[in-house]
């Protein structure tokens, strides 16, 4: 390749590249690996008798389990969404389009405040739901909520752009042969989207277990009932628990980085796929 | 007019073909839509409804209340310190990986990625961890008398932390996508490297940079868990909007914890309406080429 030794005549790599990984060195790489620093301070049984208390273990469970279901619900509904948006045209596509960031772009504590007013006792969806006998606000039906309420981008926006592309001309061949509607959205198109749909699933998961500020004001944060693993390392540091907040973090990290190596493994998957299709 | 008719209808079992019936359309975009209005458009009409429930006057005092426009200061200086810091990393990072082949750009890359998916509370933690009275570096900076946490730089650190990949995100794939052809040409012509990427790069990618800026900066006046670890919430001084918005709301004062979360709300649909803008003369660019 000529690419390779003309590249070489562009100026600047070595002072762009020294910035960047300065920068990168002092505000991500250093602060993080500080942490695993703090971690190794604490033997392994201390470690372990952190993870395993109740609160925590509660906390942590509370965190993953919720943000599984909603992430399941995110999976559904984004499904049905953009399916909607992507396949029929109806009033108003382009606003509901473009409002399917906003859980993106507005601030965490804005909706946190929001879905609390919105959800509470008093509040307009709460009062019709309290006469139903249903509680969302400061229970963990609350947490959901927000959780669900974050992930909402996440799928629609990883598999809208593979439905979009999606050949027209393989539905009419699998219509053609006979297949009903139903097998052929099944058998036919669902699994050319497998791929987007579990990395959207994934991001949603990720984004809802380490949420925060949407999630504290709804949560009602009663320990072992409604508080999250985010919240107890706050809580843990404001009493200077600094050993007991960092081994939380460590868990949280850990599954983080596990998602994240599974997001990558899926995309090569659906690259590969991709390729030989 | 006997020729068009087959082909209508062709076109019509072409579209049945490739569609659902009736009603499970209907179904499906009343799902979609009631769906979308519950959980994305209630909550932000309840922020304005609140905000301007006891009328305009009320929301205006909440507004230019001290504690108010200390917090909308400080949310503006940490927003142009992280803001400029990622414009610089993002750029010089996007040069870098772009237009030239290294060993380990992969890896880079993730790494780059990473504050994305670190927990907001944690991208905190760790600057507590390394600079708080009982961290890594905090003995030597009590020494010295330097105040990192609790105190200004820290919102900075985390802040910056949290948007770190935003500009960098959108820079290098349009960046790739460029090449290196007219940058060679420009130098060959006796450009000066700086002055290749001012005149030649950076008008290929100035809506691109200015797309990346934007998703940052709204992130950094927006974000809330990182800041919170961190600030120590010393009313008049280390409060941001997304902190001040906690404690009003956590003393009661909602019309006043509403109409703070109504200007970042308002940041929010400022941003996604520019950011629709820049897509679509993305988009364009593209087509051009």
């Amino acid at each position: 390749m000529s690419g390779a030794v003309q590249q070489r005549t562009l100026p600047g790599f070595g002072l762009t590249m020294g910035l960047t990984l300065t920068l990168l060195s002092i505000i991500v790489l250093i602060p993080l690996a500080g942490l695993f620093v703090k971690t190794t301070e604490l033997s392994a049984v201390q470690f372990w008798t952190i993870i395993t208390s109740a609160r925590t273990l509660h906390a942590l469970k509370l965190s993953f389990g919720l943000a599984f279901a909603a992430a399941i619900v995110n999976l559904i509904m984004g499904m049905v969404i953009v399916w909607a948006l992507v396949r029929y045209r109806f009033p108003g596509r382009r606003i509901f389009d473009a409002i399917v960031d906003i859980p993106f772009a507005l601030p965490t504590a804005v909706a946190g405040v929001a879905l609390t007013a919105l959800f509470a006792p008093k509040g307009w969806l709460g009062a019709p739901l309290a006469e139903l006998g249903i509680k969302v606000a400061f229970t963990p039906l609350g947490i959901f909520v927000a959780m669900v309420f974050i992930g909402i981008p996440f799928v629609i926006r990883t598999v809208q752009p593979v439905l979009l592309d999606l050949d027209p001309e393989i539905e009419e061949a699998s219509a053609s042969l006979g297949a009903n509607r139903w097998h052929t959205v099944s058998k036919v198109i669902l699994p050319g989207l497998v791929p987007a749909m579990l990395t959207g699933f994934a991001l949603a998961f990720a984004r809802a277990v380490g949420e925060f500020g949407s999630v504290i004001f709804i949560a009602g944060n009663l320990p072992n009932v409604s508080e999250i693993a985010p919240l107890l390392i706050v809580i843990r540091l404001s009493e200077f628990r600094y050993a007991d907040a960092t081994a939380i973090a460590v868990v949280m990290l850990v599954v983080a980085f596990i998602v994240i190596f599974i997001i990558n493994r899926l995309q090569r998957w659906s690259q590969d796929r991709a390729v030989t299709n | 007019m006997s020729e068009t008719l087959p082909l209508q209808q062709l076109a019509r079992a072409r579209d049945c073909s490739r569609s659902e019936p009736a009603i499970v359309r209907y179904i499906i975009i009343a799902l979609a839509m009631a769906f979308l209005t519950i959980f994305v458009v209630l909550p932000l009409v309840i922020v304005f409804a609140t905000a301007f429930s006891h009328g305009i006057g009320a929301y205006l005092s909440a507004l230019a209340d001290d504690e108010a426009l200390a917090a909308i200061r400080l949310t503006l200086l940490v927003a142009a310190i992280s803001v400029t810091v990622n414009l610089i990393f993002g750029v010089c990072a996007a040069w870098a990986i772009s237009k030239f082949e290294f060993p380990g750009k992969t890896t880079l890359n993730t790494l780059i990625d990473l504050p994305f998916s670190v927990s907001p509370v944690i991208s905190g933690l760790v600057f507590v961890l390394l600079f708080g009275a009982q961290g890594l570096l905090g003995p030597w900076l009590q020494a010295h008398d330097i105040h990192v946490i609790f105190a200004v730089p820290g919102i900075a650190l985390a802040t910056t932390f949290v948007t770190f990949p935003f500009v960098a995100r959108e820079m290098i794939p349009l960046m790739q996508e460029q090449g290196t052809s007219e940058e060679e040409a420009a130098l060959s012509l006796g450009a000066s490297g700086l002055k290749t990427f001012w005149r030649v790069t950076l008008p290929n990618v100035k809506w691109g940079l200015l797309y990346g800026v934007l998703l940052c900066n709204a992130r950094a006046m927006g974000e809330f868990g990182a800041v919170s670890v961190v600030s120590g919430h010393i009313r008049g001084e280390t409060n941001t909007m997304p902190l001040l918005v906690e404690i009003l709301y956590n003393e009661y004062q909602f019309v006043a914890a509403f109409a703070i979360a109504s200007l970042l709300a308002m940041l929010a649909l400022v941003t996604l309406v520019v950011k629709i803008a820049l897509e679509r003369r993305l988009e364009g660019h593209r087509g051009d080429h």
